[in-house]
């Protein structure tokens, strides 16, 4: 079923549904992501923390969001 | 009497750098980290788990304020990989002191020494202070510190091998001619290898799995911080000539 007021986009490699004009922050915010502890990649371009606000994504966007864990 | 152990204009009291993987979890990396004595530990970027966001994370059990994170680019098999994980991590907090690891075999996680000189090149021309793994090959940690890295890291042995130091001589001719710190990384499988390797002259040793596969892992951290000391005193105090033959210790004058 299509609906106009979400776009598919992929986050850190699956299918992920948003509302139609979400920025970065907006999504950050629904899945509960401090900002301050991760960063963030759209179409394989470095994004900085400023401009979280002003990124809309857009449908098909590829959105890695990536974080520090244990490794030698 | 102080010694310093100082790597991109930074100080640092412990010569042992330890890794954060292959732990039970993050309580036991956090209470081996702190028995280890390190001040520099080594962390990997990955993806965040999108569906499990309650997951703990590393940063609330290390902190990055009182530790130095050391971002690596473990599984990086290309020039190109390397440089997009190290950029996030610049990205994440202003990390410029970095690992760089070029793995160039799923086998035995040998460096491709061609495209880590390239990585080092790029990402010292973009600001970054490069310490690098590497091969025991003095031709190729030579060209390593002319591309600008702040420390070269030869390898002992394939990493988690465990199985020591295989080449001294090597090591000991690449801390010979090289002006930046040298660190052995991987190969360390127990105490007396970290010993082995400060003796040789080494500035540092990085170790991961000595101490996270041990059965009791905190038990080994305490042990690697007392190898390294040891080792490293025990350069520094430079040790005897080696004879053929006994040599008494007691006078041979006076016997009764």
């Amino acid at each position: 079923m299509n609906n106009l007021n979400v776009a598919k986009i992929q986050l850190n490699g699956d299918s992920y549904e948003i509302n139609n004009g979400t920025n970065l922050s907006k999504l950050l915010n629904k899945l509960k992501i401090q900002t301050n502890k991760v960063a963030i990649e759209v179409n394989g371009e470095i994004i900085e923390r400023n401009k979280y606000q002003n990124l809309i994504l857009n449908k098909d966007d590829k959105v890695e969001i990536v974080h520090f864990i244990g490794g030698g | 009497m102080e010694d310093i152990f100082t790597i991109a204009n930074k100080n640092f009291n412990s010569r042992l750098i330890v890794g954060t993987g292959k732990y039970k979890n993050f309580e036991e990396t956090a209470n081996a980290v702190k028995a280890s004595g390190a001040e520099i530990v080594t962390v990997a970027v990955r993806r965040v788990n999108i569906l499990n966001k309650d997951q703990p994370i590393l940063m609330d059990y290390l902190d990055p304020k009182s530790i130095t994170y050391l971002p690596n680019t473990a599984g990086c098999y290309s020039s190109e990989e390397a440089l997009r994980t190290l950029r996030l991590a610049r990205e994440m907090g202003g990390w410029r002191l970095v690992k760089l690891e070029v793995l160039g075999d799923k086998k035995t996680l040998y460096p491709n020494m061609i495209e880590t000189i390239k990585s080092t090149e790029v990402l010292v021309k973009e600001g970054f202070e490069v310490m690098v793994y590497c091969t025991d090959d003095p031709i190729m940690t030579k060209k390593l510190e002319d591309s600008g890295a702040c420390a070269i890291m030869p390898l002992g042995a394939p990493i988690g091998s465990g199985l020591g130091i295989q080449n001294k001589m090597n090591i000991k001719l690449i801390k010979e001619q090289s002006v930046v710190p040298v660190i052995v990384d991987a190969g360390v499988g127990t105490a007396s290898d970290a010993t082995i390797a400060m003796e040789l002259g080494c500035d540092g040793v990085l170790i991961n799995t000595a101490i996270a596969e041990a059965k009791n892992p905190i038990l080994m951290a305490y042990a690697m911080k007392h190898a390294v000391i040891a080792g490293r005193k025990a350069y520094k105090a430079e040790r005897m000539k080696k004879r053929k033959y006994g040599s008494a210790s007691s006078p041979q004058s006076n016997l009764i």
